[in-house]
């Protein structure tokens, strides 16, 4: 993974001195509350329900097993023993101390970390595929493009006050598991008839209150001119974005009423002026930054699929873990592994700092010492001998890391919601629970096979409920928690937003809900259908039949 | 006497700023006078005419194409901020800079606040009018926030991947 220079570093330990000067002449009242939230939010500080909650970028996903032990004491010193795995990989710290927030910041500049641009109307962590540089349906490796996304897009001069946040991931493979298509710039790494590199575009997609799939407005961008597109895209969309309603200000909506059409052009033309200008990258800083993305020291190992078989025969347990849990690698006798942070009873994303020193050990025996989070909320060891899986999975099952369920109906999204979070309309934590605690039965939940069911505590959408297969929305009504159901939502390279299903329910109906919806599909697929292919193949009415009959 | 931050050194002000309900009868010959973009649109020739010095000032909404074939008229180009976070004059800047090549001072007017002069000084801006509530000499602090940059910028055309060693 990347490793920081001087230059890094010096930013970084120059933020911290910056944000102990900001946050001591907010306490000594020199700054006003209206003043340093924005800066606050810029270093991903939330003043919460009960206390501030601390979001620290963890950069496409990327974690050092060192970096994983200062999350660990971060936890157990500031927080009450827990972190939080965030559907932008990022983490989070829902106990912190304001005042301590400048010493934990100086602990993370320690290990390479920081919290720079996790909140506020800025560009924020640039996420990508958890498998990247591993997986099999890998074309380029999306790393080093991010990391030069990174490295541009810190403390841009031009655009640290955007109408508002601005998110961008990377796509390098067949199968698009960052979901570019619902980003305000999704990048999807190609390669043209000639071989070269570049870049498919979309701009717009998002989802929070307009929930919209992106459009893609250049179909090949060649690589020396990203950054100098990009830049074009966040001017056009700075001097135009709306800013007279914050609900009307992110980029998709810009893109709507521009069409794509005119917005392409609008780029296009503001584009002519910067490309081929200084920002160009080039092929010395792009070897650069790659060196730091370079295969580990694989050995030279064949498949282990019969001693795999004859475990699985041995240990229906591990067989299951296997089917949902490993993935396979693109280098012979490794495989990936994810660990599950859905066991039902905790929080979905919620890791303690004993796991999260576990998980370390883990990585440095296992894993060449690194980590990945994954939007998902899970955590992944991606070089693992497939001679150690029996191993590794006795370790994580005493560690509770080993539910395998990812992929499945209990692998659930979902964002801390009304227990923690002072924007939710309802809490999530409970219903997710509820869901899982309904769905315990290991063989009935591998019968339903892949199914995303993903939780918003409100409109803000951080649970991603619009592109779950079957995603759930906290609403206010008349001062009571509810939950609106929609179907049918996707984040694959086949994006689609989910439909609702119709009237919200009580928290209480929650697991019988899910269970009827559940019900329609075990009744209407075909053999093999996934969840989201028999609802687009039958619609959603006959859902709304089931579920509602009850009500008539 | 106003005082402003001008070329990272605290400075009495010469300039005066006519808000924008500001009309061309009884305007002072020979005071140097930042006036604003509709009063310039109705009256470029009478305001070139006078003695004193002559600047313009764009609202957040504004756009500096209104104003970029006729840089050469203005000693002052002050860019407001109706709310710090109100980003839309940082591209204002940069596009005076790089793209229109404009040389006299570019000012920063309006909310003004010590934790964003860094960033204002990257895309172009030499002057800072700090809000009346604040003391300018603190907020000079702001302009030492980073030593490190990674981007092109009006500052440093060069992006840091071109000045690694």
């Amino acid at each position: 993974m990347y490793v920081y220079d001087q230059y890094d570093q010096h930013i970084i330990e120059e933020r911290v001195r910056q944000f102990r000067d900001q946050t001591r002449r907010y306490l000594a009242g020199e700054l006003k509350e209206d003043e340093f939230r924005p800066l606050r939010l810029q270093n991903g500080l939330y003043i919460q329900r009960y206390a501030p909650m601390l979001r620290i970028a963890v950069p496409y996903g990327l974690l050092s097993s060192t970096q994983v032990r200062t999350l660990a004491h971060i936890a157990r010193h500031y927080d009450k023993g827990y972190a939080h795995i965030s559907t932008r990989t990022n983490v989070q710290f829902n106990w912190p101390e304001l005042e301590d927030v400048p010493d934990i910041l100086a602990e993370l500049a320690g290990v390479q970390m920081h919290a720079i641009q996790t909140s506020g109307n800025c560009i924020r962590n640039t996420t990508t595929d958890q498998f990247a540089g591993v997986a099999r349906d890998e074309l380029v490796d999306p790393r080093p493009w991010c990391e030069i996304i990174r490295q541009w897009s810190t403390f841009h001069p031009e655009f640290a006050f955007l109408p508002r946040k601005f998110k961008i991931a990377v796509n390098g493979a067949a199968r698009d598991r960052a979901a570019i298509e619902v980003h305000d710039i999704g990048l999807e790494a190609v390669r043209n008839a000639a071989g070269e590199l570049g870049f498919r575009v979309s701009v717009g997609g998002g989802l929070g209150r307009t929930p919209i799939v992106g459009s893609f407005i250049n179909e090949f961008l060649p690589w020396q001119h990203l950054l100098s597109y990009l830049d074009a895209i966040l001017r056009v969309y700075n001097r135009y974005g709306r800013r007279d309603n914050k609900f009307k200000a992110r980029i998709k909506i810009l893109v709507k009423a521009l069409t794509p059409e005119v917005f392409a052009e609008r780029v296009h033309a503001e584009w002519q002026h910067l490309k081929d200008g200084p920002t160009t990258l080039t092929e010395e800083e792009v070897a650069r930054v790659s060196r730091f993305f370079v295969d580990p020291a694989y050995r030279a190992l064949e498949d282990q699929d019969e001693l795999l078989a004859r475990q699985d025969a041995e240990n229906p347990g591990f067989a299951r873990w296997r089917a949902r849990n490993v993935t396979a690698h693109k280098k012979p006798g490794y495989a990936a592994v994810t660990l599950s942070l859905k066991k039902t009873g905790v929080a979905p994303g919620d890791v303690s700092d004993k796991q999260l020193d576990a998980i370390a050990e883990l990585a440095d025996r296992y894993s060449f010492g690194e980590v990945r989070n994954s939007h998902e909320q899970n955590m992944i060891l991606a070089d693992v001998e497939q001679s150690q899986l029996h191993a590794l999975w006795l370790e994580l099952r005493e560690l509770g890391l080993a539910t395998p369920n990812i992929g499945l109906l209990t692998d659930i999204i979902a964002c801390p919601g009304g227990d923690y979070c002072s924007l939710a309309n309802a809490k999530s934590i409970p219903v997710a629970e509820a869901i899982q605690r309904r769905f315990d039965d290991l063989d009935y939940l591998f019968d339903l096979g892949e199914l995303d069911l993903n939780i918003s505590g409100c409109m803000n959408a951080c649970g991603h409920h619009h592109i779950g297969h079957i995603g759930i929305l906290g609403v206010d009504k008349k001062g009571a928690e509810f939950y609106q159901v929609s179907l049918g939502g996707s984040s694959g390279r086949d994006a689609s937003l989910g439909q609702i299903l119709g009237p919200s329910f009580a928290q209480d109906d929650m697991p019988d809900v899910i269970e009827k919806i559940v019900g329609v599909y075990l009744a209407q697929r075909t053999e093999d259908e996934r969840f989201i292919d028999t609802f687009r193949r039958i619609g959603i009415d006959p859902f709304k039949e089931r579920v509602y009959a009850a009500h008539h | 006497m106003q005082r402003i931050i001008k070329n990272d050194q605290v400075v009495d002000d010469r300039w005066h700023l006519l808000d924008k309900e500001a009309t061309l009868e009884g305007l002072p010959n020979s005071d140097n006078l930042i006036v604003p973009l509709a009063l310039w649109r109705e009256h470029a020739h009478a305001l070139k005419a006078r003695d004193g010095g002559l600047g313009v000032w764009l609202d957040a909404d504004e756009a500096v194409e209104e104003i970029s074939d006729q840089l050469d008229a203005f000693q002052v180009v002050a860019l407001n901020f109706p709310a710090f976070t109100d980003g839309r004059h940082y591209s204002s800047a940069r596009l005076l800079r790089e793209r229109y090549g404009y040389r006299g001072e570019i000012r920063a007017i309006g909310d003004v606040l010590r934790d964003q002069l860094f960033f204002m000084r990257r895309c172009g801006f030499d002057a800072y009018a700090i809000r009346a509530d604040r003391d300018p000499h603190d907020a000079l602090e702001g302009l030492k926030d980073f030593s490190v940059t990674y981007q092109a910028a009006s500052d440093d055309p060069r992006p840091l991947f071109r000045r690694r060693q």
